[in-house]
């Protein structure tokens, strides 16, 4: 999966968590949590469905590298780009 | 009701669940049935933790959201206003704070600043840690408000609605239940809980779990201190790597033929009638949708020395919604007063019936409104805490199941977890979110 691809996951797995959100203006850079309105128990979703649907594995200690969708595509390029 | 949520959270993580329900109907205390072509509600009058859409923080639209069930669904309609009535001081609330505040201000102005201190402190209090120690709420509140009158009707709709702990509760508990009445509100779907029921059902079915009706569980099964299964009333036996049980603390002890230490088992139990009147509430001039009333000096919230008392209690008007639609809906009154279960469970057959027909007409006569009911009843419908012992199982009939909350919901015995009731959120969305607590903490990852 290209890393346009990955960002293209992340951001329908949040659309799907949270349909009401508009999800167009993302900004890469910055929190999700800042722009989106994501709870604990919403980051705790996207790790599940990340397993889910792609088989990935994010263990707890390293959810903080899911902050923005720059460190989500930095982070999960090398687990995704087989996929 | 928390067990379908639960169900539903790990269905949709690919879990295999498998959904036990004694009854016919799931939803325990927060149920429905139909009797002489008539459909009823029964459990709680109004949904509590009414929130718009948009705010998303909120329990109601977090637990929606970890369901992926759309606000939309539910179809909620919010209510008109409530009251608590005392014998010298009404105060009205609605799902706008304001009311409240005003209220208060126009009947204790000496207690405005302790009652707004007391609600930044709710706000900001951590009342959802699974880990929390009993603090009592009456000790909290006293430490902000003078009035005992004042007190007891903040604490009147507060205890009606969830405290299984007589005449006081644990804060934390009062900080989720004052925040779901008073700065949240009430709510309901349009047709009622069978909607919520059916939407769940729904999902949790769509997720791939598999429901069994009429299937009670007899007890749970254990090796080597790890649940292993269960095995059914019909003599079945079901092997499982975890079981989550909605049936109450004491209750799943009693099904691990474990004993029940003493103060686990509940003691607060309801009698409760349905009135059909001739004509809608709303004609006869009553505008509220749920009034908590005391007509004593003090108020109290305890296992009644009779059968039931009448002094205190909680009626709703199922009709003063706001439907905003034009659809005809009868008449409806419901009435709940406090209740002894050990006093029901002695009587013979005519002594439960004749009882039962007089609490009916005590509840039309405390009411405040009788005059204008009496004569309107064309049906009547009436339940006793051995009617809350058949639909919930709980021990003593108890209504909101054990004084002892299981926060962590967790026991002695491993791949054995409880949600529901007695791990400690209350009504119906602290029903959903503690299935989904549970799940996420033990049973997803």
């Amino acid at each position: 999966m290209t890393n346009e691809g990955i960002a293209q996951a992340i951001i329908d797995i949040i659309k799907d968590i949270v349909p009401d959100e508009d999800c167009s203006n993302i900004d890469p850079a910055v929190a999700l949590r800042d722009q989106l309105e994501l709870d604990s128990m919403d980051f705790l979703d996207i790790v599940m469905e990340l397993r889910k649907l792609y088989n990935v594995e994010v263990p707890e200690a390293e959810y903080g590298e899911l902050a923005t969708l720059d460190s989500c595509v930095a982070y999960l390029e090398p687990k995704m780009k087989d996929i | 009701m928390s067990g379908l949520a639960a169900g539903i959270r790990l269905a949709h993580y690919g879990k295999k669940v498998l959904v036990l329900e004694k009854h016919a109907i799931p939803g325990g205390l927060n149920s429905h049935f139909s009797k002489d072509g008539r459909r009823f509600d029964v459990g709680l009058h109004a949904m509590t933790n009414f929130v718009e859409r948009k705010q998303r923080s909120a329990p109601l639209t977090k637990l929606l959201r970890q369901l992926r069930i759309p606000y939309d669904e539910l179809d909620l309609v919010e209510q008109s206003y409530s009251a608590i009535d005392f014998p010298e001081n009404k105060i009205c609330f609605g799902n706008s704070f304001t009311m409240m505040s005003d209220e208060i201000a126009r009947e204790f102005p000496s207690e405005v600043d302790g009652f707004m201190k007391l609600v930044e402190h709710v706000k900001t209090y951590d009342d959802v840690s699974l880990d929390a120690k009993y603090i009592s709420a009456q000790e909290v509140v006293a430490s902000f408000i003078q009035s005992k009158v004042l007190r007891d009707m903040i604490f009147c709709p507060v205890m009606y609605y969830g405290s299984a702990v007589e005449d006081d509760m644990d804060f934390s508990q009062f900080c989720i239940m004052f925040k779901s009445l008073y700065l949240e509100g009430f709510c309901r779907p349009r047709t009622g809980v069978r909607h919520l029921l059916r939407i769940l059902r729904k999902k949790l079915l769509e997720n791939g779990a598999e429901v069994r009706m009429k299937t009670g569980v007899k007890e749970i099964l254990r090796h080597n201190n790890k649940a292993i299964g269960v095995q059914l009333e019909n003599g079945e036996t079901i092997h499982a790597q975890n079981v989550l049980s909605s049936a109450g603390y004491g209750e799943t002890l009693e099904m691990l033929n474990d004993e029940v230490p003493a103060g686990v088992a509940g003691e607060l139990s309801f009698v409760e009638s349905i009135l059909v009147l001739d004509t809608p509430v709303k004609d006869l001039g009553l505008d509220e949708t749920i009034i908590f009333f005391n007509r004593e000096e003090e108020f109290h919230y305890r296992k009644t020395t009779s059968p039931y008392s009448c002094k205190s209690g909680v009626i709703c008007m199922p009709g003063n919604f706001n439907y905003d639609d034009e659809v005809e809906r009868e008449g409806l009154v419901r009435f709940t007063s406090l209740a002894n279960y050990y006093l029901w469970k002695e009587m013979d057959e005519t002594t439960y019936r004749r009882t039962k027909e007089e609490f009916v007409k005590e509840q039309i006569n405390t009411s405040g409104f009788g005059d204008k009911i009496r004569d309107r009843v064309v049906y009547t419908d009436a339940f006793t805490p051995l009617t809350v012992k058949k639909f919930t199982s709980h021990i003593n009939g108890a209504i909101y199941g054990s004084p002892i909350k299981v926060k962590s919901g967790a026991f002695d015995t491993e791949n054995l977890y409880l949600c529901g009731t007695d791990q400690g959120f209350l009504g119906i969305v602290g029903a959903l979110l503690s299935g989904i607590s549970i799940s996420n903490k033990y049973l997803l990852l």
